[in-house]
This record gives structure tokens, sequence and C-alpha cells, in this order.
């Protein structure tokens, strides 16, 4: 943690009884929130817990009802958000705010840009304090590249340069690592490290607890709007963080009921997509949950896709209890029974403006019309029944799916593809970005899947999920599968091995 | 707190789903004051008649909107469609003939339109401008520059007649939209319609055949505008090379006053018939009293810019505060989990 400082200085932010309501709901409630300078406070709850709305207030998204921010001593009134940039209060988004046909460097410094009389922009000056901040951060990109060229990674380092490039005291990373691969996540955390070392505060808002635990000096950990408490991350256990959040222990995150059989559902042969997969064969039988992982970019992802229809296969053959299916698009993979579940559900599993109930009818149309003509009655009920069955919490089957929380729409997601009754369910990450509570459900859920006798091929970065989750585990290494494991028997080291071809065969 | 939720929101939902319809009443009182011939049937029969042919295009428009696309081409359409008709009776065949020929040729534009944009993957905008030229272009050489007289009576009625004292346009009108309704209600290509337009990735994810759905759509839409060249046909007794110029304008206005988000995915084909009644009137009051169709134009314009503006309003906040009462919910419910 940072030296002792004088009392007024150690405080770059200090919030106290921040509160907040909305309509109908009181979404914090005299919440105490400091931050020191030269630490990096993490800020955990569950959807709704309140972290977004005190990270809102602090960077002038929203107004406070009542309570103080004191920032440096001070107390200061944060009314929009370029005034919190005044006090050098800067925010990076979970989805980044960059411009994509603009280089780097005009991404870095857009809010300069037009300032000069005339609205002239001196490059020079703006190409050599890009190459600065840059170089501090380690990124070796050209500010002139433009940033729909970078990777993932660099282009999250642009938004952290950005940010970097005017005074900046506090840093509030939202989710900063959700769509990053292992290896970016090592450089984010390096560069956190340097901002800590020159006294920046980080605030760091994730659902990842190994993070959590790997980066945080303190945890503040909100649940209904209120403060549950601040501690120094030396003196908490993952699972106490978990019951701060939920208010009681979690009883078990991973259940397995079920009971395998020997009877092959599915058999993928030399399955191979130009560039991305190549030469992979599976099977995976009825009531087992297959797991398929990797690094990022080992194909993992791809294999799901192509098995889909949803990528062209340059060779291959698949069959399903036997019998070659020919599958071209998804729609021939739903006719085969197969369903995918994606891994981004706001971009490819959701029609966020409709309705719950029209979500979940759509990939299986047919079966609740006749001729063209919509059965609302059944459709109804059918939508009543996932929502019991999954315990999805919405006020009805009416209301609009974007208004859902992520494990909520998750679950729609998923009830989509029960409703096509699938006899294979692929699953790519799904519990990206849903909260403790609600990945336990779906571990449950799939666990409940399989023990009907469905076969779930899980793919997953999260190697403890994969291992707790799968019967068997397919290990991929650039595109091709390095290793087949019982699940029960391995352990994450041994897949990382394989996963960074550590072995070979 | 659900009750609360349910009282904002309810009202918002009002607000916006009545607003045009406001508009509209405000509209028309202020017509009857202005002028005391507005309230006359004659006059009220001249407006609806008037407004029946936008109104059949907009439903279309509606339709392509939702979907998330644009149709630039139907007023060519009309005039291509309806100049192959009339060119059929000319040649000596009869009503039927004309008819058929009229709608097919609107359909066979509409298809042609959506197989561009559906599997040559190319924006409905640009396909749909392209079309609208060539379609112009066809007519302006088939015809040659000149009207195709239509004399037969039967076909005639299309665009004079009555049914039980109620103009044929506004009977062909009200069907449309009975139909329409009951076409986004109803049936798996409405719903289909919404899909698309919300996230056309995730319905071919989800095993949807996109591309069928589009055809479908613009082939609809080719189709009403095959329908509005037989009562323009009808109602000119003849087929105009310049017939239905700029229409899709009147179109895609009548759309969007409707509360027709040009996103896609959001919209109903209720709020259309306002929209479209809204610019009928505008037109019909300031021809009551005397002004110039110059100013009518820029009238127009401003009416548009201000509902729309209004819309945007109510609209951005009854989402503000839907979406943060939501992630109140939310709470409750991880509460409770």
């Amino acid at each position: 943690m940072a030296k002792e400082r004088p009392a007024e200085n150690r405080y770059v932010v200090r919030m106290k009884g921040i509160t907040k309501a909305f309509p109908g709901v009181q979404a914090l409630d005299g919440v105490d929130f400091d931050i020191i300078a030269g630490e990096v406070h993490a800020l955990v709850g569950e959807n709704g817990a309140g972290k977004s709305t005190l990270s809102k207030i602090l960077t002038g998204v929203y107004t406070k009802d009542s309570g103080v921010i004191e920032i440096k001593g001070q107390p200061v009134e944060i009314n929009n958000p370029l005034d919190a940039q005044r006090l050098g209060i800067r925010i990076i988004h979970q989805e980044f705010n960059l411009i994509n046909h603009m280089s780097v460097m005009e991404n870095m410094f857009l809010d300069e840009l037009g300032q000069k009389p005339w609205g002239l922009v001196s490059y020079r000056t703006m190409r050599r304090r890009a190459k600065e901040v840059l170089q501090w951060l380690g990124l070796d990109v050209s500010p002139d590249r433009l940033v729909s060229e970078l990777s993932v990674g660099e282009q999250q380092t642009v938004e952290i340069a950005a940010a970097l490039s005017k005074e900046a005291d506090v840093i509030i990373m939202d989710e900063p690592t959700a769509a990053l691969t292992d290896a970016e996540v090592e450089r984010l955390f390096g560069i956190i490290q340097r901002l800590r070392a020159q006294g920046k505060a980080i605030v760091y808002i994730s659902h990842k607890l190994e993070e959590i635990m790997a980066i945080a000096d303190r945890v503040t950990v909100l649940r209904d709007g209120r403060l549950i408490g601040t501690k120094a991350t030396s003196e908490l256990t993952r699972d106490e963080i978990v019951h701060m959040m939920v208010g009681r222990p979690l009883r078990q995150m991973y259940v397995r009921s079920r009971k395998p059989s020997s009877e092959v559902v599915l058999e993928v042969e030399n399955l191979t997509v130009p560039g991305k997969v190549k030469d992979v064969s599976l099977v995976a039988h009825k009531g087992e949950v297959v797991g398929l992982t990797g690094l990022m970019g080992a194909g993992q992802h791809d294999v799901l896709r192509a098995v889909f229809g949803a990528l062209p296969v340059s060779s291959g053959t698949i069959k399903v209890r036997g019998r070659e299916v020919s599958i071209r698009s998804p729609w021939d993979a739903i006719r085969s029974g197969i369903g995918l579940l994606t891994e981004n559900r706001k971009e490819e599993g959701l029609i966020l403006p409709l309705s719950v109930m029209f979500n979940m009818s759509l990939a299986s149309m047919d079966k609740v019309t006749r001729l063209g003509i919509i059965a609302h009655k059944q459709e109804r009920s059918q939508a009543d029944s996932y929502v019991d069955q999954l315990d999805i919490r919405t006020p009805s089957v009416d209301q609009q799916v974007e208004y859902l929380s992520g494990g909520n729409q998750q679950k729609v997601v998923l009830a989509k593809w029960l409703a096509t009754e699938p006899e294979i369910i692929l699953m790519s990450e799904p519990t990206r970005g849903i909260d403790v509570g609600a990945k336990a459900e779906v571990y449950r859920l799939i666990d409940e899947l399989a023990a009907q006798g469905k076969v779930i091929l899980l793919v997953s970065s999260e190697l403890p999920e994969v291992i707790n989750l799968s019967d068997r585990i397919y290990v991929m290494y650039e595109g091709r599968v390095a290793a087949e494991l019982d699940a029960t028997k391995t352990s994450q080291e041994e897949i990382g091995l394989y996963g960074t071809g550590g072995y070979t065969r | 707190m659900k009750a609360v939720k349910r009282l904002v929101s309810a009202r918002q939902e009002l607000l916006r789903r009545y607003g045009m319809l406001l508009v509209l009443l405000v509209m028309v009182i202020l017509a009857s004051f202005l002028s005391d011939r507005f309230f006359t049937t004659a006059n009220l029969m001249n407006v609806t008649r008037q407004v029946a042919i936008n109104a059949i295009l907009a439903a279309g428009m509606t339709i392509v909107i939702i979907s998330g696309g644009i149709d630039l081409s139907i007023g060519s359409v009309i005039a291509i469609s309806g100049a192959l008709g009339a060119g059929v009776m000319a040649g000596g065949s009869g009503w039927v003939a004309g008819l058929l020929t009229t709608l097919a040729v609107g359909l066979a534009f509409g298809i042609t339109n959506g197989l561009f944009i559906a599997y040559g993957q190319l924006p409905p905008f640009i396909v749909t401008l392209a079309s609208m030229a060539l379609a112009r272009g066809f007519t302006q050489v088939y015809t040659g520059g000149r009207a195709i007289q239509v004399s037969n009576q039967t076909f005639q009625w299309f665009g004079h007649g009555y049914i039980s004292s109620i103009p044929v346009p506004v009977t062909i009108m009200i069907v449309v939209y009975i139909l329409g309704y009951l076409f986004f209600k109803h049936t798996k290509l409405g719903r289909l319609v919404y899909a698309v337009g919300g996230n056309e990735h995730a319905c071919r994810m989800a095993g949807i055949r996109v591309n069928r759905v589009k055809v479908a759509i613009y082939g609809i839409n080719g189709l009403l505008a095959g329908l509005v060249g037989v009562i323009l046909t009808a109602r000119l007794f003849s087929a105009q090379p310049t017939a239905g110029v700029s229409y899709e304008m009147d179109a895609i206005a009548a759309v969007i006053l409707g509360g027709t988000s040009l996103s896609g995915g959001r919209g109903n084909i209720g709020g259309t018939i306002i929209g479209a009644l809204i610019i009928g009137v505008l037109g019909n009051v300031f021809n009551l009293l005397n002004v110039s169709p110059f100013y009518q134009d820029v009238a127009k314009g401003m009416v548009i810019l201000v509902a729309v503006l209004l819309d945007r309003l109510l609209h951005a906040g009854g989402r503000t505060i839907r979406k943060e009462v939501d992630s109140g919910t939310d709470k409750a419910e991880s509460a409770r989990a």
C-alpha cells in the first residue's frame, strides 16, 4: 500500500454518506467511499448493488441527492462529466469510446482538437505528446495508426493513454478485462502497477474475484445500495468477498448430479476451418458436459461456430447419433437438434428492443405458429413456463429484454435454445459478464440439462469453470486438439501446459 | 416499488402512444376554427381520399423501416406499374389484365429490390435509389414522355367509385391497415420484421432465414406501390410518366411522424395512419385558406421537424427513467436472491 502521507493529502477522494434515489428505488443509501493516492481500490457487488451508480456520481453522469464529496480535502460539487475531468477523475469504460476510423493520437487528444484558432491542429505536437504517453505505457504502436487496426487490448491501452494525456489523479476502470486475452490482462496489470507507483489511484470495478485478489490493495463491497465494508485485500479471502457480496455463503458453486452414458450423440471428425481450426475431431456422449478450452484464439470458439454452421468449413464431417448431417447455416444446425449460446448475448443472442417472450420463441417460431399465424396462447404459456423453470426475474414476459440484468438476459437466451428442443447445446462463455449469484444458477442449469440427457459442449476461458463443470476436456492449441483429459483428474497446471503447446503428441 | 415504476412508465407510454393523436386532434380543432368549410362532408371526403394514397404507401414503408431498411423507389414504381397496366389496357385488354399487370409489376420491382438487398448484401438506400432512377427511366422510355389514357370505366372505379358512400381508395386504405395490423400482431413474418430490424445478426444466429424475410418485405412494399399505381391511374383516367414523383418522401414522413424509429426494430402501423392524416390535414387546411403550395412545403417541413423533436424528447425521457428504475428492480431482485 502507499506510504503514509500527511492526513489531509492521504485521500484523493472522500465520499461521505452518498445517497441517490431513482423513482421508486434507493440506488445508494448513505455510502462512504474513499480513495487513497497510489492504491488500487476494487469496487465489487452484484449487478444493481450500486457500483455503477457510485462511479457515475463520481464522474458526474449522475448528481447525488445528498452526501459530501471531497477532493484532496476540499469539498466539491460534481455536476457534469466536465467537472469530474477538471478535478482529475477519469473513467475507462467497459465499452470503449474510441472513434475507429481516426488515428490513435487523434483519439487521445480528441477534446483538444479544434481548440486552436481557426480550428487548426498541430499534428507535430500531438504526435510527440502521444509518443511520450504510449512509450511510458509500453505500447509499441505508431500514433498515426487507425484505432480500427488495433487489437482489443491495444485499443484499451489507447483509452488509458487518452486518460493519462490529461491531468488524472483517479482512474476508474469498469470491467477492464472483459474482452482481453490472458497476455493482455498481464500487460494491463503491469500498467496498473506503474500507475500506482506514480501515485495515481485506480478504482477497479470487476466481477472477476481472482483479478481483484491479485491486483487490489483494498476492496469495497456494496450490496443493495449500502456499504457492506471496506477492507485491505490481504485481510480477505475470495469466499469472504463472495459472502459479503451476496449476504450469505454460497452453498456450492458447482453441482454434479448427472450420470453421463456411453451413448455417442455428437461426433465431429477432421473439422477444418481455414486459418482457425485444423483437423479437429471430438465426441460427446448423452448427458455429458464436454469442456473445450485453450488460450484466446486457439480455435475453441471457432469449433462451436463451425459445428453450428455460422463459420464455413473447408472439410470435416459432423454426425448426430451416427447419422451424418450437412450443416451450412444455423438453420440447418437447429434442425439437426443443435443450439449455440453465443459469447456476446447483446450482439448475437438477443433482440434487445423485443420482449422476453418474443426473444424466447425466436429460434423456434415454427413450434408456436400454424401456417404462419402465431398461436399466442401457446407462445405465452411456453414463455411463462421457462420464466418459472429457469427462475428468470422479470416483471412479465412482455418486458423488453434490454431492461433485464445480465444474468437474466443470459437465461432468456438459454430459454430460446431450450425452446428448440435441442439434443446438443453449444455454450460459448455462458457466464461472461454475469454476477456470482447468477453464475451459480447457470452452473446448476448446465448440470440439470445434462442430467436430462442433453449434450453440452462448453467453451470457457475461466479454467476453474471448465474443470468443475465438465466431465471431459479437450485442450486446444493453435487450432488443433492438443489433449483430451478427464476433468476429474486434471488440474489447471496440466491444462495450461497443453494449452501453451507444452506437450506435443 | 413496482407500482411506482408502472405509473411512471404508464404515463410515458400513454404520451408516447397518443402524443401524435393529440397533435392531430389539435390540428383538426384549429382547422375547424380557421375554415368553416373544413367540417363539411365533401371536404372530409376529399381529405381522406387524398390521404389514402400516402397512407397506403406509408403502410408498406412502415414494414420496411421497422425492418431497418428504407425504400426510395416506390414513387417511380407507381409510375412504371401504372404505365404498363395502362399500356396493356390501351392494347385492348380488359380491366382485370390491367389491374393484375399493374400489381405484378409493382411486386416484381419490390422483389428485385429485395433480392439485391438480401443476397447482394447491399444497403437498401443505394439499391432503391438505383431502382428509383431505373423505374422512372423505364417509364419515360415506355411512354415516350406522354400520358397513356385509360377509358375502361370499370378500372376508373378504383379511383372514383364508392362502396356505400365511402370512396374506393379510402376503403382500400382501411382494408390495408386492418391487414397491416393483423400482419404485425398475428403473423410470423410480421414478428420477424421487428426481429430483423432489432438485430439482424442475432436473427441469423437464431436460424432465421433473414434473406427470405427481406425479399418478402420489399415485395410487399412493391405490391402496395402497384396498388397505388392502380388507384392513381384510375383517378387521373391515365398513366402519367411523372406520376408518384417524391411520393416516397411523404410516405417516409408519415412513418416517422407515426413514431417508428428509423434505426429499426421499434414502431407500429397505427402511428403511421395518424402521421399520414397529420400531413393530409395540414395540406387541406392550407388549400382551404388559399395558401400558396410553396408555403405548404415549408410548413410541412417544419411540422415534421417539430413533431419528431417532440417525440424524441418524450422518447428519450421515457427511456432514461425506465432504465434507472429498472436497474432498481435488478437490485431488489438480487437482494431476494
